[in-house]
């Protein structure tokens, strides 16, 4: 069979993603520029016999949806930088709660209402520290609709398997941008099914009580076990607990099975990187730039590579460190004031001082922007 | 013949109680009252008519009035 | 009847106030559930934060305890996603009508198969007795020492203006109608509210000298009346007790599955 090459914006590339990793309930409210996401959905899902819902904000959207996954579905959200501010509390919840589910944030401007029509990845330590208290997290980026299209399917694979939410990080130009997009056939990427319990009626089920392997076995709502679910401490089978010792059990737990497991759910994609004495580190559409430099430069054979990372939370430090290590100069390309760049410094320590080439104005870093900051790093004037 | 409702027993869990007082204001006979440690107690056992008023309003969930169906007799019985 | 059969005994005796109102919903509740004959694994208690929302845990439903004045966002989920289950949202007056009042007049104006129980007890307990939105002008509150200047609403006419089919009111002095309309409220295929006056004498009790909770309990007796009395003409304070609401709309569930089957058409 041909495969289907489809011309769509980032957006509708995320919307065909969820719905090839098996999207069940989907619950939004318009915000630019992630609304298209809704849009394409509130389209294919009905005529699919999917659930779409457009709540009356944020807030109740990403409640929604947490709601839905407990009856056994696979659920997502998608919004904007005020959208995912309103959203940060249930975020927290199903942090808590372990409840697997999708947030897409398509980043724009901020703080607050700010730049909506335009780029910017201000929102990246937000996604990583934005609820509150101790927790671990998982987003991931894309820089082209072909893995827009994939991390979409990936972030539905780690929210089941490892029951937590997964925001996928993408940016206004990734969202609106049109490009081709080759839609993978049936079976082309794995998916990750919900792992349900095999314990018959009237064996006790422990919904928070962890396997060898990590894994926690869930039930649907309706189903014979009847547990509960709470964003307080809790003991194993879901109730309130403030005991010290099965309070800091459950942190662990939760930070534990993320930050444990960085290497298994680390996306990136190297290019040039076996000789390179300058490393640029970058993700999203400020990664297109970073390449477009990096090809430049290589036809004039200086050896320069760069590092895409997919997945930005948990930061893959490790693999950080190893990219850089025999490197000259070290730069990350992102469109805000460094945010990803402090993660990059505390990987490299003291082995390495860490730039930061940036845009803040709401206009995409170019290849430009880029070779000009360079060319000062790199002590060769302006 | 018409079945009537009657008396087996109470139950108080006394554990449950918290001693509101609830049970024993809305007795329409004044079966029960607060022992010394506060806990409700059927004191008037014998004018307990098993309307069931205080297992249905009592907010800790700690009364159970037991009851058995009779044949009612005709002459009644008091 | 068997209470025990429904109550997670292990959390007991429970966390509420000796003659908190809030207990005597969770009699009534299972009551109802029971006489409704409803499996367990068919209902689903969705609350949000409060001294109401702990209801859900006691109950050996499927409970999700969620976050203060969400509860009926997280319950439209869970309803829409599986139909087939019983949806009941027990809400304290702050996490309905305060944080949750946007929730509220959408989850009516949908009007989503779910039960909306509003516990009605004027003030917020968990954190010790401030004023809500129900609490009313003239009171004392611990955020209101001076006596309360906000206006209150009337949550009957609220849910009614909101959409909401199914409106009903009584007080948990009236036990054997609270029972009843809780089935009513639950076998409503539609959004049903139900606003349960339900007393607070540690802290709202306390707080404006309402005595003890069977003074409270009295008081519901007193100054309440079933709608379309008499009294209420003479006596306007009066509030009433009784069914505002009951109609058949198109049900959100049921009208999602028509769309459902138009868009695969």
């Amino acid at each position: 069979m041909a495969k289907k090459i489809t011309f769509v914006q980032g957006n509708e590339a995320c919307a065909l993603g969820a719905m090839y990793a098996g999207l069940d309930f989907y619950a939004g409210y318009p915000i630019t520029p992630s609304t298209e996401i809704a849009e394409t959905l509130a389209v294919t899902m009905p005529a699919a016999g999917k659930k779409f819902i457009q709540m009356e904000d944020e807030i109740s959207s990403m409640c929604a949806i947490i709601g839905a996954s407990l009856t056994g579905n696979k659920v997502l959200t998608a919004t904007s930088g005020p959208g995912f501010s309103l959203m940060q509390e249930a975020l927290g919840y199903a942090v808590m709660a372990e409840i697997p589910c999708v947030v897409v944030n398509v980043q724009r401007g901020g703080p607050s209402t700010g730049n909506p029509t335009h780029v910017s990845q201000g929102d990246v330590n937000q996604a990583r520290w934005g609820t509150h208290g101790d927790h671990s997290i998982v987003a991931l980026s894309a820089s082209n609709h072909q893995d827009v299209f994939r991390m979409t399917v990936e972030a539905f694979n780690i929210a089941e398997i490892y029951r937590t939410p997964v925001i996928l990080l993408f940016d206004e130009v990734i969202g609106h941008m049109r490009e081709k997009l080759i839609v993978p056939e049936e079976g082309e990427i794995p998916l990750v099914a919900r792992l349900r319990t095999s314990l018959k009626e009237g064996v006790n089920y422990h919904p928070y009580l962890p396997r060898e392997d990590g894994r926690l076995p869930m039930s649907d709502f309706g189903d014979v076990h009847r547990f509960n679910v709470t964003g307080l401490y809790h003991d194993m089978w879901g109730f309130p607990t403030d005991k010290p010792e099965l309070v800091q059990d459950l942190l662990r737990h939760q930070i534990n099975k993320i930050e444990n497991n960085v290497h298994k759910m680390t996306f990136y994609k190297s290019y040039f990187l076996e000789d390179a004495r300058t490393v640029l580190i970058s993700y999203g559409s400020a990664a297109r730039s970073a390449l477009s430099v990096v090809k430049q430069r290589r036809n004039r054979g200086e050896s320069i590579g760069l590092l895409e990372l997919n997945t930005i939370w948990p930061f893959p430090a490790e693999l950080v460190r190893e990219c850089t290590q025999h490197a000259d100069l070290v730069a990350v390309v992102e469109m805000n004031v460094g945010q990803l760049t402090q993660s990059v410094r505390l990987a490299v320590g003291d082995q390495q001082e860490v730039h930061l080439i940036n845009r803040v104005d709401g206009q995409m870093i170019i290849d430009k922007d880029i070779k000009k900051i360079l060319r000062i790093l790199q002590g060769r004037g302006i | 013949m018409a079945k009537k409702k009657k008396l087996k027993k109470h139950v108080i869990n006394r554990e449950w109680c918290k001693g509101c007082g609830i049970c024993v204001a809305v007795c329409p006979k004044n079966v029960l009252e607060l022992d010394k440690k506060d806990k409700a107690v059927a004191a008037r056992k014998q004018d307990c008519i098993a309307c069931q008023l205080c297992e249905q309003i009592c907010p800790d969930l700690a009364i159970t009035v037991m009851v058995k169906y009779v044949e009612e007799s005709a002459s009644g019985d008091k | 009847m068997d209470v025990k059969y429904y109550l997670r005994e292990r959390f007991f005796p429970h966390l509420w106030c000796a003659g908190c109102g809030h207990g005597i919903v969770l009699n009534a509740l299972i009551r109802a559930v029971d006489s409704l004959a409803i499996k367990k694994k068919d209902m689903v208690m969705v609350s949000g934060i409060g001294c109401s929302s702990r209801i859900s845990g006691y109950v050996d439903f499927h409970s999700l305890h969620t976050l203060h004045g969400r509860a009926l966002a997280f319950a439209t989920g869970v309803k829409l996603s599986k139909p087939s289950l019983n949806v009941i949202v027990p809400m304290g007056d702050g996490d309905a009508l305060a944080i949750g009042g946007n929730h509220f007049i959408h989850a009516a104006r949908r009007n989503i198969n779910i039960t909306a129980l509003v516990m009605n007890n004027r003030t917020y307990g968990m954190t010790g007795g401030q004023f809500s939105p129900l609490s009313g002008v003239g009171t004392k509150a611990t955020t209101a020492p001076y006596m309360n200047i906000d206006r209150e609403f009337d949550t009957v006419e609220l849910a009614s203006a909101a959409g909401a089919t199914f409106v009903a009111r009584t007080t948990v002095y009236h036990v054997k109608q609270l029972q009843s309309m809780l089935k009513k409220a639950i076998k409503h295929d539609g959004f049903s509210v139900l606003e349960v006056l339900t007393q607070c004498p540690t802290y709202f009790g306390r707080k404006n000298r309402k005595g003890s909770a069977v003074d409270m309990m009295n008081n519901y007796r007193d100054t309440t009346v079933p709608i379309g009395s008499d009294k209420k003409k003479e006596n306007p304070e009066l509030i009433e007790r009784g069914i505002f609401v009951d109609k058949n709309l198109p049900e959100y569930c049921q009208a999602y599955a028509d769309l459902v089957e138009r868009a695969s058409a």
